[in-house]
């Protein structure tokens, strides 16, 4: 109950601090536009916003890559700030894509720029690389000492999703598919969770963008399909049911082949819908502050300020919830999936 | 619909990353760490059944003894009442056998005695014929002298014969 009085105290201190800021916004602008808020945060961007102070906006800016009409061309991000243009590229007023203009109208260049998440993405390549080397070879000098602290959190985890999931779903070459399923995991828990970090490294939100969900849901797809065996085929394309389902119309071949691409397509749906809504209801019960200081005054943004933040802390622990569960999701059906697709002829028919 | 629609920039730089860093994992990372899981585990497991093993035999072990125990006590009456039997039979023989030579020795002292008194009876009455013989003699001779004379020395001799 004593740590009750720090989190009141937490409250406390942030309420006057939002609405000084939800205060500073309206001072600025005469209307707040919360989806620009919003998905000014959910969005990828192609600077990494670090924080604002005193209507300045400090910024880290990202290298933009571009292949337009005259080839390649690699800039940074600071060269199209404030609406400049640089070697013809400039940011579209709509959408806010590196776009040139070729006979009056703004067609969008081969970009690959390395934005916000693919940044974010790379920094959790690096630090999964670095804390499972390093794992690694502490179990290489002794495997059978007990590990503590970080590593034996991570141990933990590992063994949840090795012994748990992976051997039980997959089936009996486990071995062979364990090492993408444990990156999978690995790599979507910690991007979940460096998303929820409102500073600077985090933030920024991978898991909830379709790019990297479809990346993911493919490979999953691809390794379901080159792996799978015979017998997935046959249950495909010639599957054990009453022979007029199968001709002279093939109603459930063309449901199984279609079940093919649903299921990696739920995959990334189910990803990047639940990290996305995660992130979106926080930065909307942060706005609620400002949309009310604007409407009614800074009193009753305070107040609101108390319920919001109250209810983003809450949030924001169920999300940390939600990281865990969407990543453990996505790989235990990526573990079934391949698992379904190692299937052997059944010896007996019934 | 902008969140809806993949960028292929983000999907360049996501599938670089990420393969790299599954490719890197499962090379340097994910073999080891699973590998010494999996050898630890079966080293528990081992221990276990091992240890359980041991305990089986050191039961097996603490019965066996038991058993050895109560064989050598079982043996140890066995050979009691053996011996107690073997015991009480010797008396018994030894005695039999002293019983007999005694009636063995009583029989042949007694047909000893039986001779030595055959052998004196005889004697006897040897010496009683010789004696009768005498008194015949010593009779005829006085019968000759005296008819009265001659009666009352036979008397005389037949009251001494009789004592």
């Amino acid at each position: 109950m004593k740590h009750i009085k720090y989190i009141l105290f937490a409250i406390a201190l942030l309420t006057p601090l939002s609405t000084t800021l939800a205060n500073e916004a309206e001072g600025k602008t005469e209307k707040i536009s919360p989806k620009d808020i919003i998905f000014e945060h959910v969005l990828d961007a192609y600077s990494w916003h670090i924080f604002t102070a005193g209507g300045h906006h400090i910024s880290l800016p990202l290298p933009i890559i571009v292949k337009g009409q005259n080839g390649w061309a690699v800039f940074s991000s600071s060269k199209l700030a404030h609406g400049a243009a640089y070697n013809g590229f400039f940011l579209s007023p709509e959408t806010g894509k590196v776009v040139e203009e070729i006979n009056g109208k703004e067609i969008r260049p081969l970009d690959l720029s390395l934005t916000k998440n693919a940044c974010s993405i790379l920094l959790v390549c690096i630090l999964l690389s670095a804390l499972f080397i390093s794992l690694a070879n502490s179990y290489r000098k002794d495997p059978y000492a007990g590990r503590k602290g970080f590593a034996g959190a991570m141990e933990m985890l590992f063994l949840f999703i090795y012994d748990d999931l992976i051997k039980p779903c997959v089936g009996k070459d486990y071995k062979k598919f364990a090492p993408y399923l444990l990156t999978v995991f690995f790599f979507i828990f910690f991007n979940n969770l460096l998303g929820l970090f409102p500073l600077f490294p985090g933030g920024a939100n991978v898991t909830g963008n379709i790019a990297v969900t479809l990346v993911l849901a493919l490979i999953t797809f691809t390794i379901t399909n080159v792996f799978g065996t015979k017998e997935y085929w046959k249950e495909i394309f010639w599957p054990d049911v009453p022979a007029w389902l199968k001709v002279p119309l093939p109603i459930m071949p063309l449901i199984e082949f279609i079940g093919i691409f649903t299921k990696p397509f739920a995959l990334m749906m189910r990803l990047f819908a639940n990290m996305l809504s995660g992130h979106m209801i926080v930065l909307v019960l942060v706005t609620l502050i400002f949309i009310f200081t604007s409407l009614m005054g800074a009193i009753a943004g305070s107040g609101v300020a108390v319920v919001s933040v109250l209810f983003s802390l809450f949030m924001l622990m169920l999300d940390v919830l939600v990281s865990f569960i969407q990543a453990y999701v996505f790989t235990m059906l990526s573990s079934i999936f391949i698992g379904m697709a190692r299937v052997e002829p059944h010896l007996s028919k019934h | 619909m902008e969140l809806l629609t993949p960028e292929v920039g983000l999907i360049f730089w996501m599938l670089i990353a990420f393969l790299l860093v599954f490719f890197i994992l499962a090379k340097f990372a994910w073999p080891f760490i699973m590998k010494s899981v999996d050898e630890r585990r079966d080293f528990i497991d081992r221990s276990v059944a091992t240890a359980r093993e041991a305990n089986e035999k050191l039961a097996g072990i603490k019965e066996e003894g038991e058993k050895i125990l109560k064989k050598a006590h079982e043996e140890e009456l066995r050979i009691l009442k053996t011996t107690e039997e073997a015991g009480a039979k010797l008396i018994k023989e030894a005695k039999t056998k002293a019983g007999a030579e005694a009636d063995k020795l009583i029989a042949e002292a007694r047909t000893a005695i039986e001779k030595e008194k055959e052998k004196a009876v005889k004697e006897i009455h040897n010496q009683v014929a010789a004696l009768s013989i005498e008194i015949a003699e010593k009779i005829l001779r006085r019968n000759l002298e005296n008819r009265d004379a001659q009666r009352e020395l036979a008397d005389k001799l037949i009251t001494e014969a009789k004592n």
